[in-house]
């Protein structure tokens, strides 16, 4: 069943790794969810926001988590909707798929370091 | 139902391209589908083509698309599913239709094949008989998907199989679930190999089509969910190669 792209092996653990990353992601949207009902509770500014996060290793240390579970979860998932909608398979979607999780993952982590620093 | 009244039905009249034919038929008590088909075939055109065996639910091959629904025409009665006196009659989806109402299932039963759908044991008849202890949770999970008669409702109800042509299906995949368990078989770890994946049952969108409408009242979804840990266990022991081929 292999068309020319990833072994069956990989294939499953793909699926395995989306699962995974599928029970941490739901853990940080609630903790997400809870700190932005929590935050906006006196309204919302840039400046509480980075009050909050601005030397927290724990913050940055979850958001950190919570991208690359994105960055894990989503292009697995785009990967499946691409090969049923459009009939694309083999390596070239591989490809792509694994170029968008290094997007996300770059642009994820660079938010995080960003309100860090 | 009143037998004076009549039923307006459409009929698919061609191959993968054709047309719908309409016939009036009269409505009859307990009357099924496959009544009205066969009515139309007998008395108002000799030229439309279905399949049919044994008329009473055993052998599946009666099975056809009733309003847009995957269903045994046997099994089902036109008071049940005939919508303002009306009803559309279709082959089965997802797969060739070879005429009108008679579909090729020769890729239903390929993928049977490339599942490792075939029992392979490794007793000889020197061998005493194997003990399987009905209470045993092989067994138990074995008999819970046991009894499908092949009959491609779940294969035509299949998203997936419309979306990813390669995808083996619901049937199949039970079928390899119920082997799995057989502590009896051999080849396990290949046909394990040869069930996940992309085209395998790694694909389940976990829709539940087949399950709703197996006409057995046998839960493919579940099958395929244990394939789906089974193999991912496997992967993860580095146990889970390529389909092999034999």
């Amino acid at each position: 069943m292999s068309d020319g792209g990833l072994s069956i092996r990989a294939q499953v653990l793909l699926w395995t790794a989306q699962r995974a990353s599928a029970v941490v992601l739901a853990v940080c949207v609630i903790i997400h969810l809870v700190t932005i009902i929590y935050a906006v509770r006196n309204g919302l500014s840039a400046a509480e926001i980075l009050g909050r996060t601005r030397g927290s290793y724990a913050w940055a240390g979850f958001y950190a988590i919570f991208v690359a579970a994105v960055a894990v979860h989503a292009p697995i998932g785009l990967r499946s909707v691409l090969s049923e909608s459009f009939n694309w398979r083999g390596a070239s979607l591989d490809i792509a798929v694994m170029v968008m999780a290094l997007a996300l993952a770059l642009w994820g982590f660079r938010a995080v370091y960003s309100v860090f620093i | 139902m009143a037998a004076s009244s009549t039923l307006a039905v459409s009929v698919w009249r061609g191959k993968e391209s054709g047309r719908f034919q309409t016939f009036e038929v009269p409505r009859h008590e307990s009357q099924t589908v496959l009544d009205v088909v066969t009515h139309i075939q007998r008395a108002l055109d000799s030229t439309l083509s279905y399949r049919f065996s044994c008329r009473v639910g055993m052998c599946g091959s009666c099975a056809m698309n009733v309003n847009g629904r995957a269903r045994w025409t046997c099994r089902t009665h036109v008071a049940e599913v005939a919508a303002g006196d009306r009803l559309e009659i279709t082959p089965l989806a997802n797969l060739p239709v070879i005429k009108d109402l008679v579909t090729d299932m020769t890729p239903f039963f390929d993928k049977w094949a490339k599942a490792r759908g075939r029992f392979q044991g490794g007793r000889t008849r020197g061998h005493d008989f194997a003990r399987v202890l009905p209470e045993s949770r092989e067994r138990r999970l074995a008999d819970a998907a046991i009894e499908c008669i092949g009959c491609g409702v779940c294969y035509s109800s299949c998203d997936v199989v419309t979306w990813n042509p390669d995808y083996l299906g619901p049937a199949a995949l039970n079928r390899a679930w119920t082997l799995l368990n057989d502590v009896r078989d051999t080849d396990n770890r290949a046909r394990l190999g040869a069930v996940a994946g992309d085209a395998g049952c790694h694909a389940c969108h976990t829709h539940m089509n087949c399950t709703e409408r197996c006409p057995m009242k046998l839960a493919p979804t579940a099958s395929i969910a244990g394939l789906k840990r089974a193999a991912a266990l496997a992967a993860l022991k580095g146990e889970l190669g390529d389909a092999v081929t034999k």
